[in-house]
């Protein structure tokens, strides 16, 4: 088994679903942050039989990981400090979502003006609706875009 | 400043202010002839929709402002690649208020959060219509006196129809409406409209022939099935006779009964019935003008 080091500070998120790291680095914009990133593909589960994890060493402040509720909330978030596990992040679902996700309504308004960008509202927290900002459209799995 | 994009966008009391300001408007035409003198509408069409785009000139121009407008995308900015942010900017230099027609869901609220002037919905795709939902909710508050405790039977086009869909969720917020859903399997009311109607406790039925339930009905609203929604034409034939309105139908029906219909009919109300003095649907256009004049002065705020 591959094992990759501890982190001294940042976020373990566990239990991704296998072969959703990369299109989580990309919605984190881990890309654009100069840090340590561990990508672990295909790990064994026992939970799970296969995972992924991310490993991110940074400041804990840096990350805004409410979208991760949207993406998938069975990952768990681990925050790590001086090396340990100092607290389990709860994740809720943000109220609005930003170029997450495409509205793919062939007559929604964003089919033909590119540069708006693409807004999901949460439209019913309990059922974890959410409906484009301009025509309503349901998010579903059409409208992904990962 | 403010937009109307959806019809709920007002509340129950503000839409009753804006009701009372539409029969003040009926009742003394003469008072609000110079009203929005010297304000401007602009009607941003960018498909063609000749009854709503009248039904707007003539509110302005029944208020003594003018207009200025285009009535297709062919024939504006929308042509040479424009996008609905740049034009309503360059709109709001030109005019006060902007009633716009797009065939893109959402355009209206696009051109709203970059607009310097109030937007008005005026139809976007099958999204919303809001001034035709203020049309009906005038109609019947003024005809039957009052927008509650009433049983109002839905026909035709019950899956596709906006008008139905927002009209629904208008009346919804009123006590003791119980809902009558007309209409071939195929084009029933959608599973979200009558689940939300169980949550909520609203009586409702559903039935497939209008004879079923006309004695029932205090009010009948009619849609067209309309060919456009539909991507195989063989269903739309076999549908689009489904339901006809007719003399003999309206003869089971209550003597204040009224039937409403958003218009352009095609021929699911036989022309006989037009002389029944319960069909209110040309009545209907003429609110139509009276809210929608009603809804300029209050965009704008003025005050009579």
């Amino acid at each position: 088994m591959l094992n990759v080091g501890k982190i001294e500070e940042g976020f373990v998120l566990d239990h991704i679903e296998a072969g959703k790291s990369l299109s989580i680095y990309h919605h984190l914009q881990l890309d654009k942050l100069d840090c340590t990133v561990a990508i672990i593909k295909n790990a064994r589960s026992n939970k799970m039989g296969k995972k992924d994890i991310l490993k991110v060493e940074c400041d804990i402040d840096t990350l805004d990981l409410d979208v991760l509720a949207f993406i998938d909330h069975n990952i768990t978030v681990n925050v790590i400090k001086d090396g340990e596990i100092v607290d389990k992040k709860e994740l809720t679902l943000p109220k609005e979502i930003k170029n997450i996700i495409k509205c793919r309504n062939p007559r929604c308004i964003t089919s033909i003006e590119q540069e708006l960008p693409h807004i999901f509202v949460l439209a019913d927290e309990e059922k974890e609706i959410y409906r484009c900002k301009y025509c309503e459209e349901k998010a579903g799995e059409s409208t992904y875009s990962w | 400043m403010r937009h109307l994009m959806n019809p709920l966008d007002f509340s129950v009391e503000e839409l009753d202010r804006l009701f009372d300001l539409a029969d003040d408007i009926a009742a003394n035409p003469a008072k609000y002839a110079h009203a929005c003198a010297g304000k401007k509408l602009a009607t941003c069409f960018y498909e063609p929709s000749t009854r709503t785009r009248l039904s707007f000139e003539a509110a302005m121009l029944n208020l003594g402002g003018s207009v200025l407008g285009f009535s297709d995308a062919a024939s504006s900015s929308a042509s040479k690649g424009e996008s609905v942010s740049d034009t309503i900017r360059i709109i709001s230099c030109y005019a006060d208020i902007c009633a716009m027609r797009h065939p893109k869901e959402g355009a209206p609220m696009v051109a709203a959060s970059r607009s310097g002037i109030p937007v008005i919905n005026a139809g976007d795709g099958g999204h919303q219509h809001p001034t035709q939902t203020l049309t009906d909710l005038l109609t019947i508050r003024a005809l039957k006196g009052r927008l509650s405790d009433f049983t109002i039977g839905l026909c035709g086009d019950l899956k596709f129809g906006r008008t139905v869909h927002s009209l629904i969720a208008a009346l919804l917020r009123y006590s003791g409406i119980r809902f009558i859903f007309i209409s071939p399997p195929e084009l029933r009311v959608p599973d979200y409209i009558t689940d939300r109607l169980r949550e909520q406790g609203i009586e409702y039925e559903e039935v497939i022939r209008l004879e079923d339930c006309m004695a029932d009905l205090d009010l009948l609203y009619m849609t067209r099935v309309q060919r456009e929604r539909f991507f195989n034409e063989e269903d739309y034939v076999r549908l689009k006779d489904f339901y006809i309105l007719n003399n003999e139908k309206m003869s089971l029906a209550k003597d204040d009964m009224l039937v409403l219909h958003p218009l352009p009919r095609v021929n699911e109300i036989s022309v006989e019935v037009d002389d029944d003095p319960r069909a209110v649907y040309f009545k209907q256009a003429q609110y139509g003008v009276y809210v929608r004049m009603a809804l300029i002065l209050t965009l704008l705020e003025i005050t009579v």
